[in-house]
């Protein structure tokens, strides 16, 4: 019997603002100690009233925009009341019925993930349990340094088959926003945090089955392993002639499993209505103009530009998800040639991004454009490329000096190749009686005695002519 | 000459630019007033002796230099839902006893700049849910005419020391008529502006889609002077309408030509009382007889008002109070340990009943399975009467009636009934539904208590209320006086 996994997203999203989304508190909270970062709004006390932060607000429409949600024409904002200390208000401020935007898309490798909405909202505080545990912490604090931070909630529909691609979506969704500048959305620092809706159902159903709303989850890792360990509890339970019941789970990281946190009836009402110290937010269609034309080229439009220009699909898909791409393209405006610039870039920069700055994109073209044009050789160019990054100087120059240059003047290559013809007797007696392989034996001699310098795509043909 | 603590703002302000008083020494007299008066009455749950010498000190300083405005060194009192910063503001309940906010509300900060000299914080009804001031957690207060009656509610504090001369003017708030039927039942001017003319900031919210800020005085042009000085756009309040009032320019402009509508709605409603009815109408025969044209209006959806409003304003009042929940400020009881207990225990002992029984009522109706039943409608109710006046504005220039239906009733004659109590504001909440201006000018007495006359405007008409009003007590004569307390 085969199952199928239907998974639906919730990923909230810190935006990156000055300011928090109601009041002037500073919003780089992170690592400051607790309760420093808040004022009378954000602490919830009596008499405050919120004021809508106008850069909050157009961080969500960009994101909107990238998704390619329709905007609202009218949006508001309305109070989803429930108790919790780190709540100041005892509401927060989100947005229920007329969200800031609706029915988007996420295209994700040739599949696309419809977006049901994009809204706004602000981040609780935190609480902090002195203890072991939170039923056995002897006290509770709360730090407010993070209520009041814009949020932004992004919800899609049930569209993805697998834990796979939960994490692609949630990665591709990362991208996305740092390709706009919306969120940092390190997932680590809890800029991103997502909820997957899940359910199974057998193949060829197509009512959906009973979902469970997973929680806590912090890595795109744990994405992964708490939807495939839920697919395989649900599944079990409905091969053991069981039901699934509608809850909200929490993954334990240590334990590798989820847990029930609440289920269906003890859900909250939260009692939704419009936010009364807040006015309708009309959204004015020069203003949204405005901020489309101001959006970066997005990660979907560039994959299909590099692929139509000849790059493959994966190295495509490569150089967009690790935001290379503005790299590439100055790259290829200094000069260098589209595909062997990907492969540079993929092969040689990208892996070693982690521990420094990119080398700039310019001296990457000389070194490309010095490989294609034969004046280096690939092990060549790889070595000018270490040093130049590691340095900071001019490839050109490390050339110049470490007399890395090619050499692809026949009279010196012949030398060369008479040489290792000679040093080599075996392997000349091997090949002539059909032993391809020890013509590579003698290619290396070739190398070795011209110091590496030897354009080896010449001197193979002089050497094949020689002993013909 | 008339006593200090009978002047009015404009008569004050005269005598204080004159230097025949200084500030410190009106401050003093105000003050050595209320601690004579105030243990009987309780209009103030609190004086600010201190806060009041120096800002007194201040204003006889901008006085000397010539600077000094209208307000500058008058005494003034301030609701206790309105922040000061620094003093203890309760909202007259027991879960903020002790709360000193660090911040001003925006009219109080106004009121400041303005130079006036804040006296101390008034009694009402607690977080202004009441019509009688006897929901305050702190003792009723009394009414100066007769002590034996409340001086009506939410504001209530603020009305009988306007009334007994304990300040010159008071600060209230008006959310279904807790300025205009305390100022009724007191006997003073009061004045609800156009939802959005005044900045709600740091006002202790109890319904936000209702609540205005307002001035109690003893007479019209103080009204419109305070007005002048609180109003105008906040940025810190998203509600606040981006213009400012021009109160000042028409104020003396009469009511000749004026069409003043007559809602006979509100001359039918239960409970109005003969003696209101008789001083009402006779308050709209001088108003004729001074040029104004009397015209029937009908505001259909009247009955439904109170309806509505006691949907509405508990919901709001459901969230807004959300968060006194024992953990940031304000009373906390953590004696038994968990989290829920917290807050079950400190809001049941924090919050008086009336606060409670609204919470409840507003929490049930905006439940899931019962919200559009409830607060949907009562939005949709809210709709129909916002359209009642704006047809009926299209026929007159302004809406006069009574502003309570009864004169002020003795203490404890509607504390068991919450129906009855809600009654009293059957006349006033409709001009917080649609958002209008409306105020009180007393017009008279029956069996020896004052009657008030409401005036609403169109939104932002504050002007034509204040000048009809300023008419009416031109033409009749009936000006504000102190209680003869």
């Amino acid at each position: 019997m085969t199952w199928e996994t239907v998974i639906g997203m919730e990923v909230h999203v810190q935006l990156k603002t000055r300011t928090k989304m109601f009041c002037r508190c500073s919003s780089d909270y992170m690592g400051q100690a607790p309760n420093t970062h808040v004022c009378e709004v954000c602490l919830g006390m009596p008499g405050v009233l919120p004021v809508i932060n106008k850069a909050a607000v157009e961080q969500c429409l960009k994101a909107a925009l990238a998704l390619e949600c329709d905007v609202a024409e009218w949006t508001k904002f309305d109070r989803k009341n429930y108790f919790y200390p780190d709540l100041p208000k005892g509401y927060q401020i989100s947005q229920y019925d007329l969200p800031m935007s609706r029915e988007g898309r996420l295209e994700l490798d040739g599949r696309t993930v419809r977006i049901t909405r994009v809204h706004l909202e602000e981040d609780t505080g935190k609480s902090v349990h002195a203890g072991d545990s939170l039923h056995g912490a002897e006290r509770s604090y709360v730090d407010l340094n993070r209520a009041g931070i814009p949020l932004m909630e992004v919800v899609s529909e049930p569209d993805l088959r697998s834990s796979d691609e939960a994490r692609a979506y949630a990665q591709a969704l990362r991208g996305l926003m740092r390709a706009i500048g919306a969120s940092d959305a390190d997932m680590e620092k809890g800029q991103l945090r997502a909820e997957a809706n899940v359910s199974v159902r057998r193949v060829g159903e197509a009512e959906l089955g009973v979902k469970t709303e997973l929680k806590n989850i912090n890595s795109f890792r744990a994405l992964k392993l708490a939807i495939d360990h839920e697919v395989s509890r649900q599944i079990s339970v409905l091969e053991g002639g069981g039901s699934v019941s509608q809850e909200t789970r929490g993954w334990d990281e240590a334990r590798g499993v989820t847990y029930s946190q609440r289920s269906k009836e003890f859900a909250q009402d939260y009692r939704y209505f419009p936010e009364p110290d807040l006015p309708p937010l009309e959204i004015s269609r020069s203003w949204l103009d405005s901020l489309r034309a101001g959006l970066p080229e997005l990660p979907a439009a560039q994959r299909s530009r590099l692929e139509a220009a000849g790059l493959s699909a994966s190295t495509a898909s490569l150089i967009v998800s690790s935001q290379l791409g503005d790299y590439l393209d100055a790259a290829v405006a200094a000069g260098a040639p589209l595909a062997p610039a990907a492969n540079w870039l993929v092969g040689e920069i990208a892996p070693n991004l982690d521990e420094r700055e990119a080398l700039p994109a310019d001296r990457l073209a000389q070194i490309v454009v010095a490989v294609e044009a034969g004046r280096l050789n690939r092990e060549q160019g790889k070595q000018v490329l270490r040093e130049a990054w590691e340095s900071g100087r001019d490839p050109e120059e490390i050339v110049r000096e470490r007399g890395l240059e090619q050499v692809s003047d026949d009279s010196a290559l012949e030398g060369w190749v008479a040489e290792a013809i000679e040093a080599q007797p075996q392997a000349v007696s091997d090949f002539k009686s059909g032993k391809q392989q020890a013509f590579g034996a003698l290619m290396n001699e070739v190398k070795q005695r011209s110091g590496g310098r030897a354009d080896m795509k010449r001197a193979s043909e002089l050497l094949r002519q020689r002993l013909s | 000459m008339t006593e200090l603590h009978e002047a009015t703002v404009t008569e004050l302000g005269e005598r204080l630019r004159r230097r025949e008083v200084s500030a410190v020494e009106l401050a003093d007299a105000q003050l050595e007033r209320i601690e004579l008066l105030n243990p009987e009455l309780n209009a103030f749950l609190r004086t600010t002796p201190e806060l009041a010498r120096e800002q007194a000190q201040a204003a006889d300083e901008r006085l000397a230099r010539g600077d000094a405005g209208p307000l500058t060194g008058i005494p003034v009192a301030i609701k206790d839902v309105l922040c000061v910063r620094g003093v203890e503001t309760t909202a007259g309940s027991q879960i903020l006893r002790g709360f000193r906010p660090p911040y001003d509300a925006t009219t109080v900060a106004r009121l400041k700049e303005a130079g006036a000299v804040i006296v101390g914080m008034t009694n009402c009804d607690e977080f202004a849910m009441g019509s009688s001031t006897e929901n305050s957690s702190y003792g009723p207060a009394l009414n100066p005419w007769n002590r034996g009656r409340v001086p009506g509610g939410s504001s209530g504090g603020s009305a009988a020391a306007v009334s007994a001369g304990l300040a010159a003017f008071a600060l209230g708030t008006d959310t279904g008529g807790s300025i205009r039927q305390p100022a009724a039942l007191c006997g003073v001017v009061g004045m609800k502006p156009t939802y959005g003319a005044v900045s709600r900031y740091g006002l202790i919210a109890f319904a936000s889609s209702l609540d205005q800020v307002g001035p109690f005085t003893r007479s019209v042009t103080d009204a419109a002077l305070v007005l002048d000085a609180i109003g105008g756009h906040d940025p810190r309040d998203s509600t606040s309408a981006p213009r400012q009032l021009d109160v000042m320019g028409q104020l003396e402009g009469g009511v000749a030509g004026l069409r003043l509508g007559v809602p006979r709605e509100y001359f039918e409603v239960e409970g109005i009382e003969p003696g209101v009815a008789a001083s009402v109408r006779r308050a709209l025969d001088v108003l004729e007889e001074a040029g104004a044209k009397l015209v029937d209006v009908s505001l259909p959806h009247t009955e439904h008002g109170l309806a509505a409003y006691y949907i509405i304003a508990p919901a709001e009042c459901s969230s807004n109070l959300a968060r006194f929940d024992g953990v940031k400020y304000g009373y906390s009881d953590q004696t038994m340990g968990s989290l829920l207990d917290t807050y079950l225990r400190t809001r049941r002992e924090g919050f008086g009943p009336e606060v409670r029984r609204r919470i409840m009522l507003g929490t049930y109706a905006l439940s899931s399975g019962y919200y559009d039943a409830y607060y949907l409608k009562a939005q949709k109710v809210r709709t129909l009467i916002k359209r009642d006046f704006d047809e009926a504005f299209e026929r007159c220039d302004a809406i006069v009636s009574a502003t309570s239906p009864m004169v002020a009733f003795p203490l404890g004659s509607r504390t068991d009934n919450p129906l009855a109590m809600y009654l009293c504001d059957v006349l006033t909440l409709g001009g917080n539904l649609a958002g209008l201006p409306g105020l009180n000018v007393p017009c008279g007495a029956a069996d020896g208590l004052p009657v008030g006359l409401q005036v609403l405007a169109p939104q932002f008409r504050e002007d034509v209320a204040l000048r009809v009003a300023r008419a009416y007590e031109m033409a009749s004569g009936v000006m504000t006086e102190v209680a003869p307390v």
